[in-house]
């Protein structure tokens, strides 16, 4: 089972990059983009068939890894 | 006083720290291999500057998983010394001991510069050789440097005293301009609520000698040789630090 | 799959960047057509980047050895005894193209590359310098090249823990499609414990450690350093190699580690033509043979071939020639550090480079023609034909400033002298406790653990005086580097140079070429400071306009006493501002000519070796006997500009000056003129005396140019400026052009 797994920084946290690339899609004359921000994407593979555990183990990777819950939101999709 | 200095994958200020504990304070310190789990019955434990684990991830991520950590937890949790210095900050927030996260700098740069800092508290083993509201001078170098927490943390934090050193101007005050790096409340090293966990961004191991980078830190190294000597230092055991 | 061992065609062989000549070499030695494997083989080591077939004999004139050189060109760095039993071992390596294509992955394998460089040597990287140059700021690419590449030799060298103590970075136009991305390291290695990179032992295990190898960088070195750019470079892009300063830190830790241990044979970096390059230059230097089972290599990918994994560039690669039966000793260290460690063939004694692929032979060729045989070319050199007219300079037809302050702020405001305070800044220049004078001074200063001394380190170019006089200029950029060093506190022992031109091709550049190496070689003789490493890089070219010859010159000192360590600014009150050498009545080539008039045009400063070494020598004396407070060479911008960075380049407050100016030449001159061999002391006023004793003794000039005071610098009658005017001038030239709105990358 392929995991495809989205990190992003929580609400009202400071996105000192999400803000500089916003001012620069401004600067390119790109003025409707707004509420920039940048995050991560990681693709992982998961052995095993069930999907429900595969569930449960990725949202783990999530909590104790992949994202820092005081600064980071995380959501993922799994695919066969 | 015996003191460990871990030396995780991308550690780089390790050798720094042992230089300044062993050739300048004349301290018995030793080297923690990240793979083990054996303290060498070090007295306080710290975590070096550097890129652990490349900083890929996030600053700090995968060092916390390291064997060595289980034990500094530990030490922690008895009322151990646990100290960290940048990426060993970072290290620690990550570890769940000390509160908050460090972020990427508001200039989105790395920035190398001695500053200022204004010390906020001196009621702690790593602070009393200090004179509350003294001014230091102490380099950075860091690309994610930026401390931030929840505002409910952040109240708690300055209630409590646990902010111990703030970036401020050569006047003394904590201004927007003074602050290399966006922190919260221009924060730039905190203990936690029992005062035996210490992290900040600034480099004090770089700031230990007249000809290199100046004294400004070399304090910090005496207040806890002080407080082990004095054993005045007695944590709060058992109490779950952090959060 | 195609395993590449059918014969080549000469036209596989032209696409390959062979001449049909060389081709036709290559196939009488043989005695049949090489593979396509081979031929891939062949091309990286007799492209120009691997193969030096340009500039080899001329090199030849460098003068490369002297009592304390250990190491001379030729190994991975030079190396140069400090006493104490320790010695450094430097080198400074372009990493020019990559960092055009992609600037922060292209600058920060440069970095990469250079401290495998050094680290090989057995020395422990403690230093490292850039020099950079860029293009205007009016060109769309600039900022984003300035950015990308600070940041990636920032994210290469902070992440290792080596700092970043100094360097040079010029904006010229000349560079606007070219730019330049030179890296030096120095490290500290002990005399008895020097790594070199010469196969021997018949049977010896050959050692592949660190990072897998992938499909990166194929035939970067050869394609992107050894031909111009036309407009497709970015088509170039995927070619370009990607870094991982977190695996090099591994790497470094654990070579330094294994040579502890009595294993290691030989050793040299998978660089430019990664494998193939590091196992024929073994076994060439060893006059012997090196045999590799390719079904050995660590790989990324599947399905690699064989012509992939020998020319892949991938980075964070070494190989090694161990001692038979030391393998387990080699394995065991790397295995600590979670890095890779396969045995990949062994050492021969039939003096050919072989590779089996699933049990077949796919390469067989002599050693001696892919190294020593290479192509070596006379190329013709001629002078360009705006030589002497560019050399022509009227002074009665350039007009004095209206206002001598407004001009000096302007010069301040140059981003080529400005702070760049912005760019070193994002480097860590203080890992590793060393540190004694940082970036922002003329030289860099760090001591050296466990003895009384320091090494001093400067880097240094005028490419305008190159290309006005690439003989003249050459010279300049050598003894500039020493006078800073001298500046510094120390005597200069040594030199790497780092040298970018055009087209070999062409006769001008070639020339260029020669005058360059002609100066430097006199200069070095001169100034009794050997040349032990360096590289050529040929072809910045766009579209055929060459940049402005760039010789970038390295040198390294050693301070006895680290005590006498010297910065540039002004330390107190009443000190005494004086002037050793002559100023002469010559604006050619000078920064002030370029911006308040728009001009680069006429012969570059005079020097006169002798001059310069008796100032030198004056300079360095003063500083021993305790007497200077404050050292700082004159260059670009003058004396002026020089003063004023002697008032606002140390902590706060900022110290003033004020100077009574008198002489007989044009005012313009005597402020902004760049005459070499001079150098601004401030010393304490009873000291004086014996100052002019010491000059008078090697019948140096002296002037008293007047003394620190206040808070203005004040050159009667013609300059009045608050100091906090100057240093906001000076530190915000270059974050102002930087924060500029967005660029795009393209």
């Amino acid at each position: 089972m392929r995991a495809r797994v989205f990190i992003t920084p929580k609400k009202g946290v400071l996105d000192p990059q999400g803000k500089a690339v916003e001012r620069s899609l401004h600067a390119l004359g790109f003025a409707e983009a707004h509420d920039v921000h940048l995050g991560k994407y990681i693709e992982l593979s998961i052995e095993g068939g069930d999907r429900a555990q595969a569930e449960r183990r990725t949202d783990e990777m999530c909590r104790r890894l992949l994202a820092n819950g005081v600064i980071e939101d995380y959501r993922f999709e799994l695919q066969d | 006083m015996r003191w460990g200095v871990v030396t995780f994958p991308g550690s780089n200020d390790d050798h720094d720290a042992l230089y300044a504990l062993d050739h300048v304070l004349g301290q018995d310190a030793v080297s923690l291999w990240h793979k083990e789990r054996d303290l060498k019955g070090v007295d306080c434990v710290l975590l070096p500057g550097g890129f652990s684990y490349g900083d890929y991830l996030r600053c700090g991520a995968m060092a916390r998983f390291s064997p060595i950590m289980e034990s500094v937890v530990e030490l922690a949790r008895r009322g151990g010394f646990v100290w960290g210095v940048c990426n060993g900050f970072q290290v620690l927030c990550e570890a769940g001991l000390l509160p908050g996260a460090l972020i990427r700098n508001r200039s989105l740069q790395f920035i190398c510069t001695p500053v200022q800092l204004r010390v906020e508290e001196t009621e702690t083993p790593f602070t009393n050789q200090y004179t509350r509201g003294e001014i230091i001078s102490i380099p950075i170098k860091h690309g994610e440097g930026c401390y931030i927490a929840d505002p409910v943390t952040l109240e708690q934090l300055e209630e409590n005293r646990q902010v111990v050193l703030r970036y401020v101007d050569s006047s003394g005050r904590a201004t927007p301009e003074a602050n290399p790096n966006g922190a919260l409340n221009n924060i730039a090293g905190i203990v936690n609520a029992q005062r035996n966990v210490f992290g900040l961004m600034p480099h004090p191991e770089h700031a230990v000698e007249k000809l290199v980078g100046g004294e400004g830190g070399l304090r910090l190294f005496q207040s806890l040789i002080t407080a082990h000597a004095d054993g005045t230092h007695r944590p709060a055991a058992a109490v779950a630090p952090g959060h | 799959m195609r395993i590449g061992t059918e014969p080549v065609s000469k036209a596989e062989a032209l696409d390959h960047g062979l001449s049909a000549e060389e081709f036709a070499r290559i196939c009488e030695t043989l005695g049949r057509a090489p593979n396509l494997v081979e031929l891939g083989v062949l091309s990286v080591m007799w492209s120009e980047h691997c193969s030096y077939k340009s500039s080899r004999r001329h090199l030849k004139q460098l003068p490369t050895s002297g009592p304390r050189v250990l190491q001379g060109p030729g190994e991975n760095a030079g190396v140069i005894d400090i006493g104490d039993g320790l010695a450094v071992a430097f080198k400074m390596e372009s990493h020019n193209h990559p960092s055009f294509v992609e600037p922060y992955q292209g600058a920060a394998t440069g970095v990469g590359g250079i401290l495998r460089d050094v680290f090989t040597m057995g020395a422990r990287p403690i230093a490292n310098l850039n020099s950079l140059r860029f293009g205007s700021f009016d060109h769309p690419r600039t900022r984003y090249l300035v950015n990308g590449v600070v940041a990636g030799i920032g994210g290469y060298g902070n992440c290792i823990g080596v700092p970043t103590v100094g360097g040079e970075v010029y904006f010229d136009a000349g560079y606007n499609e070219n730019i330049l991305v030179n890296a030096f390291t120095l490290g500290i290695v002990r005399n008895d414990r020097i790594f070199r990179a010469k196969a021997t032992g018949v049977g010896n295990p050959v050692i592949y450690v660190g990072s897998k190898t992938g499909r990166d960088g194929i035939h970067g070195a050869s394609l992107l350093a050894s031909a111009e750019f036309s407009g497709e470079a970015e088509e170039k892009r995927p070619t370009v190699q990607v870094g991982d300063p977190f695996t090099e830190k591994l790497l470094l830790e654990a070579c330094l580690e294994l040579m502890e241990l009595d294993a290691i044979v030989a050793i040299q970096d998978m660089g430019a033509a990664g494998l193939t390059s590091s196992s024929v230059e073994m076994a060439g230097r060893g006059g012997l043979g090196i045999l590799l089972d390719l079904d050995q290599i660590p790989v990324r990918e599947m399905s690699m071939t064989p012509y992939d994994m020998l020319l892949s560039e991938s980075q964070e690669r070494m190989l090694i020639v161990a001692r038979a039966g030391a393998e387990e000793i080699v394995q065991g260290v790397f295995r600590k550090w979670d890095l890779d460690a396969a045995v990949v063939g062994s050492v021969t004694e039939d003096g050919l480079f072989r590779a089996t692929f699933h049990k077949q032979e796919v390469v067989c060729l002599p050693v001696g023609l892919l190294t020593d045989d290479a192509p070596a070319y006379d190329r013709p050199a001629n002078p360009p034909d705006d030589f002497d007219t560019l050399q022509v300079l009227r002074l009665d037809r350039i007009p004095p400033p209206g206002d001598y302050s407004q001009t000096l702020l302007r010069l301040l405001d140059s981003p080529n002298i400005a702070s760049k305070a912005w760019v070193y800044r994002q480097y860590d220049s203080l890992v590793r406790s060393n540190t004694i004078v940082g970036p922002g001074s003329d030289a860099a200063v760090l001591r050296v653990k466990g003895t009384h001394k320091g090494i001093a380190l400067s880097v240094d170019c005028n490419s305008r005086y190159c290309l006005l006089d690439p003989y003249v200029g050459a010279m300049i950029a050598v003894v500039e580097g020493a006078r800073n060093v001298v500046c510094s506190g120390g005597v200069p022992l040594g030199v790497t140079d780092c040298l970018n031109f055009g087209n070999p091709e062409k006769p001008a550049v070639m020339w260029q070429f020669t005058e360059a190496i002609r100066g430097i070689r006199d200069a070095c003789v001169a100034l009794n400071t050997p040349v032990v490493s360096g590289n050529v890089s040929f072809y910045n070219e766009t579209d055929g306009r060459a940049i402005p010859p760039t010789p970038s010159i390295a040198m390294v000192g050693l301070l006895d006493q680290l005590e006498h360590h010297t910065t540039q600014w002004f330390k107190a009150e009443g000190d005494q501002i004086v002037l050793l050498g002559r100023t002469r009545e010559e604006l050619g080539g000078t920064e002030y000519l370029a911006i308040e008039h728009g001009q680069v045009q006429g012969a570059p400063p005079w020097i006169d070796l002798r001059v310069e070494k008796q100032v030198q020598q004056v300079c360095l004396q003063a500083i021993r006997e305790g007497l200077v407070r404050s050292a700082h060479d004159v260059s670009e911008g003058g004396l002026a500009v020089c003063l004023a960075e002697c008032c606002i380049t140390g902590p706060d407050p900022h110290l003033g000056a004020a100077i009574e100016l008198e002489g007989a030449i044009r005012p313009d001159a005597l402020l902004f003129g760049e005459s070499q061999s001079r150098i601004v002391l401030s010393v304490r006023k009873r000291q004086l005396g014996r100052l002019r004793e010491i000059a008078s003794a090697e019948d140096v000039t002296l002037t008293v140019l007047g003394e620190v005071r206040g808070r203005r610098l004040v050159i009667s009658p013609l300059i009045d400026v608050d100091c906090e005017e100057l240093a906001r001038v000076y530190y915000n030239a270059l974050p102002r052009r930087m924060a500029a709105d967005a660029q795009p990358s393209s």
